[in-house]
């Protein structure tokens, strides 16, 4: 026992021989960390944050307004017609959904793989999640046109419509019941990562208001090691139970396509495919709202460039599996020898919209391709430009896969075009503000970095390696010969 | 137990304060090894180093997670077949009533719900939080234990405990400060 910190000193020199990855520039102290993550919340927030409001501010405003006029006079306000029933609206559902899986990726999948560059940029993309479910599943309820009984598509007890029960037999049902289950989820696994953090701010928290709010939130977190042992596990689980559950949501969402017999929609490669779809957009979407926010609040040191590049790399990566799955649907139009699947893909290249067509084709094959050179994932601005062409590509290809399948289906009787209204494009625009208004909320008044694991990454890290168990028996028996 | 009611005062044990996490993982082997056993450490992230020098055991987490799904599994389940078959027999365009197959996406997502909730309010439940009132809050430096330092509470209930030697012994490890943390 009279030996102390002398006898671990030796073996963390021998770590640094071999340091870990560093996902943190500089070597700021614990204390550092949380000033550094706390500042954002404790101070005012800049021009820039009120700037990024107030525009979202005015969005929302659009969105509590065009909402309220096609709730009043009924979705013929919107352009849809006999032929296209589902348009912006579903077209927006599936983009809002897919933008979240990249949440669930970095936060549940990547904890898995133990990557630990997710450290950094996991609470903001999880906060992503929420804020995009959320806005996703205002467009299937809108979309009722009688929104007030929008409770029908819950399966719920005591029933008091008499035996009059949803259909489970039907895919939209699925998709209620994945959606609602991916919401839940994803809002645990958030809130419950961010509790350590809430303690945290409790404890920095001078009194009043502020001070109960967190203690309260906090659930009176104190850190003991017990608590942090059943606290890990349960990350660990909660992430194993994500991983199915982010691939299941989306193979259930292109479900509500490929169960139908429209061509363009009825193929079994949909699920794969979607999911792909999904990481990408939402990869996108991460990189957008990353590189907003590390410029706006000053977080270079955490939000590196390395992590810029990991996020660009994956994109590329899903971009070109995006690439291939189109590939794939026209071989397979052509290979299939089915005349209405083979009109179809004809169509959509040379029909009335292929301009959509191929503004999807030049953001979702070329632009990932644009990520190869080093340079250009160094690159801030040209990040940022890729993503919002992700996210352009992504949006025009779930309009190509549901319109443009609408709008010629097997009888040329029931032909017809769709041309979007102003409501159309008022709520795509409405639910931009939404989403950015509950993002830029967030960063204001949460811990946007998850202080806590920030901690265990930041070079202090170096003390895991160097205190492996055998290396301690190891050096005792040295310490007893040389004695 | 006897022995501690004697000697101790009403504390609820003795807190030492470390600056770094391998002073903190010194001191809580060295209290182990002394036979010291009912303490705990607090930590500003999880530090499986000071679990494992007290002596981490299993915990229970994964098992409520299992039954958490299974339950689900079974409930999702049930409802469907019990709706679709025996409630609402429906013909939607031919197909079985019990159409097992179609069953199985909201079956799955059911299981993943009861497990994930199990999972959460377990460890919630098991942990004790929400927790209105723990006495290690009342030792004042304590505010750092989410921030930047390292404690050590060795509790007065332990057999071991007197307060005056288990003061020394926690000041072999040199720690910043030694608090007595009241009830």
């Amino acid at each position: 026992m009279s030996t102390t910190a002398m006898e671990f000193d030796p073996r963390i020199q021998e770590a640094q021989v071999l340091p870990p990855p560093h996902w943190v520039e500089g070597h700021p102290s614990l204390a550092q960390i949380t000033d550094d993550i706390a500042r954002p919340m404790e101070g005012r927030p800049g021009k820039g944050w009120w700037i990024c409001f107030g525009i979202a501010c005015l969005g929302l405003l659009d969105l509590v307004g065009m909402v309220t006029w096609l709730i009043a006079k009924g979705i013929g306000v919107w352009g849809l017609n006999n032929s296209v029933g589902w348009a912006f609206d579903i077209t927006n559902f599936v983009f809002w959904i897919g933008i979240g899986h990249a949440g669930t990726l970095i936060s549940a999948i990547l904890l898995l793989f133990r990557q630990q560059w997710r450290t950094s940029i996991n609470r903001s993309a999880e906060a992503m999640t929420i804020f995009a479910v959320m806005c996703a599943g205002l467009f299937p309820a809108i979309h009722m046109g009688r929104p007030w009984d929008a409770f029908f598509i819950f399966p719920y007890f005591p029933n008091q419509r008499g035996p009059l029960w949803v259909n489970f037999r039907s895919p939209l049902v699925w998709d209620v019941v994945a959606i609602s289950t991916y919401f839940t989820i994803s809002l645990v696994f958030w809130y419950l990562g961010m509790v350590p953090d809430l303690a945290t701010l409790r404890d920095r928290a001078k009194g009043g208001i502020k001070k109960f709010i967190f203690r309260v939130l906090s659930l009176g977190w104190n850190g003991s090691h017990r608590t942090w042992a059943r606290y890990e596990i349960t990350s660990l689980v909660l992430a194993g139970l994500a991983t199915p559950l982010v691939l299941s949501v989306h193979s259930i969402v292109s479900m509500d396509f490929a169960t139908s017999l429209v061509p363009g929609w009825h193929t079994t490669i949909f699920p794969p495919y979607f999911v792909a779809g999904a990481i990408y957009s939402g990869f996108g979407m991460v990189l957008t709202l990353l590189i907003i926010t590390r410029q706006t609040m000053h977080l270079e040191r955490y939000i590196t460039m390395q992590h810029l590049d990991k996020m660009a790399k994956v994109t590329m990566f899903t971009g070109m599996i995006v690439s291939y799955a189109y590939a794939t649907e026209f071989f397979s139009a052509w290979y299939g020898g089915n005349l209405y699947e083979r009109y179809h893909f004809i169509n959509r290249a040379t029909g009335p919209y292929a301009w959509c067509f191929y503004l999807m084709v030049l953001c979702n094959v070329i632009t990932p391709q644009m990520l190869w050179p080093r340079k250009i994932r160094s690159s801030v601005a040209a990040l940022f430009i890729v993503s919002i062409l992700v996210n352009i590509g992504m949006w025009f290809e779930r309009f190509v896969i549901i319109v443009v399948s609408l709008h010629r289906a097997f009888l040329p009787s029931g032909w017809g075009m769709f041309y979007p209204t102003k409501i159309d494009v008022g709520v795509l625009v409405g639910s931009f503000g939404l989403f950015f208004t509950c993002f830029l909320l967030f960063i204001r008044f949460l811990p946007m970095i998850a202080m806590w694991e920030i901690r265990g990454v930041a070079g202090h890290g170096a003390y895991k390696m160097a205190l492996s168990s055998d290396d301690d028996e190891e050096q005792k028996q040295e310490e007893a010969v040389i004695a | 137990m006897t022995a501690s009611h004697l000697t101790s005062s009403p504390v609820y044990g003795l807190m030492a304060e470390f600056e770094t996490p391998t002073d903190l993982v010194h001191a809580a082997k060295g209290a182990f090894e002394a036979g010291y056993r009912k303490m705990d450490t607090y930590t500003p992230y999880p530090l499986e180093e000071a679990a494992e020098a007290i002596g981490a055991h299993h915990n229970r987490v994964p098992l409520i997670c299992l039954i958490g799904a299974i339950l689900g599994m079974c409930g999702g389940y049930s409802l469907e077949y019990w709706v679709s078959v025996v409630n609402y027999p429906i013909n939607v365009g031919g197909k079985p009533f019990h159409a097992w197959p179609a069953f199985i996406p909201v079956t799955f997502e059911c299981a993943i719900l009861g497990a994930s909730l199990a999972t959460v309010f377990g460890m919630l439940a098991l942990n004790g939080l929400p927790q209105p009132y723990h006495p290690v809050f009342n030792s004042p430096n304590f505010v750092r234990a989410s921030r930047d330092r390292f404690f050590l509470c060795i509790e007065s209930q332990d057999p071991k405990f007197r307060l005056d030697d288990t003061r020394r012994f926690l000041q072999d490890f040199h720690p910043s400060e030694i608090t007595e943390v009241p009830y």
